[in-house]
């Protein structure tokens, strides 16, 4: 074809690849897309992973205050002792989950697979 | 009649950046009228006269080329200073300064097309950038992606290829106006010392 010299097939190979390699991160169903928030064992909120939001969920020992940032999610501040939950961190990938296990909160970002059937505390 | 205290020489290189952006903007405006599927993606049909300028007479016309149509073209479609011009400069911004880079890019091997389709990524990127910071810095941006890249992978290819195929055909019917075609290959637009043009095989 005219016009297409050797490192143009290069370019639009590398560029091709990097496209299914976008949609495949982007769409592959590992990124969580909804937060599932509970206390004492029951669902209190379920929040969309796209917009930034924050909660504050009342437990036994105080309030538990959750970020949402778009694509993660986390657990701000807490008043359990060992700050466990706080130390995890953002959670992104579908199946994570935070617990908040002194104050009965807990955290957990589900998206269309998920890695695990079930999880056993 | 005074004359003016201020003196402001026109060369030839102004007349000629003034027409090319002039072509720039009227494609802008063109294609600003297509609907458009989604939005945002668009063909791009203006960067087809950047990668020709670029091509022929220098980067630096080129970047004059640029920031011309996206100031007028903010003008003329109401949108000067308000967020879509921001993004189309944003756009513009990061596509120059990959042009920049890749145009030193072997011409033996990376023909119009790879400096089209790099071009319109940078494009996107710049966009993207700019709405994930500035406009939209609460919204998740990550599912919309590979939509814009694939656009920019499929018009990238496509405008390079229009560009490669007006680069290859005779002088006379290369699509611009008579009297703007580089004869040979001049010194650049803007004091640039290298050839301004390439020679296509």
């Amino acid at each position: 074809m005219a016009g297409l010299r050797a490192g143009d097939l290069g370019v639009l190979l590398t560029s091709g690849s990097l496209v299914i390699a976008l949609t495949l991160w982007a769409w592959g169903g590992k990124h969580g897309d909804t937060v599932v928030i509970r206390a004492a064992g029951q669902i209190v909120e379920t929040a969309s992973l796209a917009q930034a939001r924050t909660f504050a969920v009342g437990g036994p020992l105080g309030t538990t205050h959750i970020e949402i940032q778009p694509g993660r999610a986390r657990i701000a501040r807490d008043p359990s002792p060992r700050q466990l939950c706080v130390k995890q961190g953002w959670l992104t990938q579908s199946g994570q989950a935070a617990l908040c296990l002194p104050n009965q909160v807990s955290l957990e970002i589900r998206g269309r697979t998920t890695a695990y059937d079930t999880l056993g505390y | 009649m005074t004359r003016s205290a201020i003196e402001l020489p026109i060369h030839d290189d102004d007349r000629r950046i003034a027409r090319l952006a002039a072509l720039a903007i009227g494609l802008t405006l063109a294609e600003a009228a297509l609907p458009s599927p989604i939005p945002g993606v668009k063909p791009g049909l203006a960067n087809i006269v950047i990668l020709l300028v670029l091509l022929q007479y220098g980067w630096r016309a080129a970047a004059w080329v640029s920031g011309l149509r996206v100031l007028a073209g903010g003008l003329l479609l109401g949108s000067l200073f308000a967020p879509g011009f921001w993004l189309s400069a944003s756009g513009a911004f990061v596509s120059l300064s990959v042009l920049a880079v890749a145009r030193h890019l072997p011409p033996r091997h990376f023909g119009p097309v790879s400096l089209s389709v790099l071009a319109a990524f940078g494009h996107i990127g710049g966009q993207l950038a700019l709405v994930g910071i500035w406009l939209l810095p609460a919204a998740s941006l990550i599912k919309l992606s590979p939509v814009f890249a694939a656009a920019a992978l499929v018009f990238g290819t496509v405008n390079g290829l229009i560009v490669a195929r007006m680069l290859a055909a005779p002088a006379s019917d290369q699509g611009w106006p008579p009297g703007m075609v580089a004869s040979g290959c001049e010194p650049g637009a803007g004091g640039t010392q290298e050839p301004a043009c390439r020679q296509s095989p």
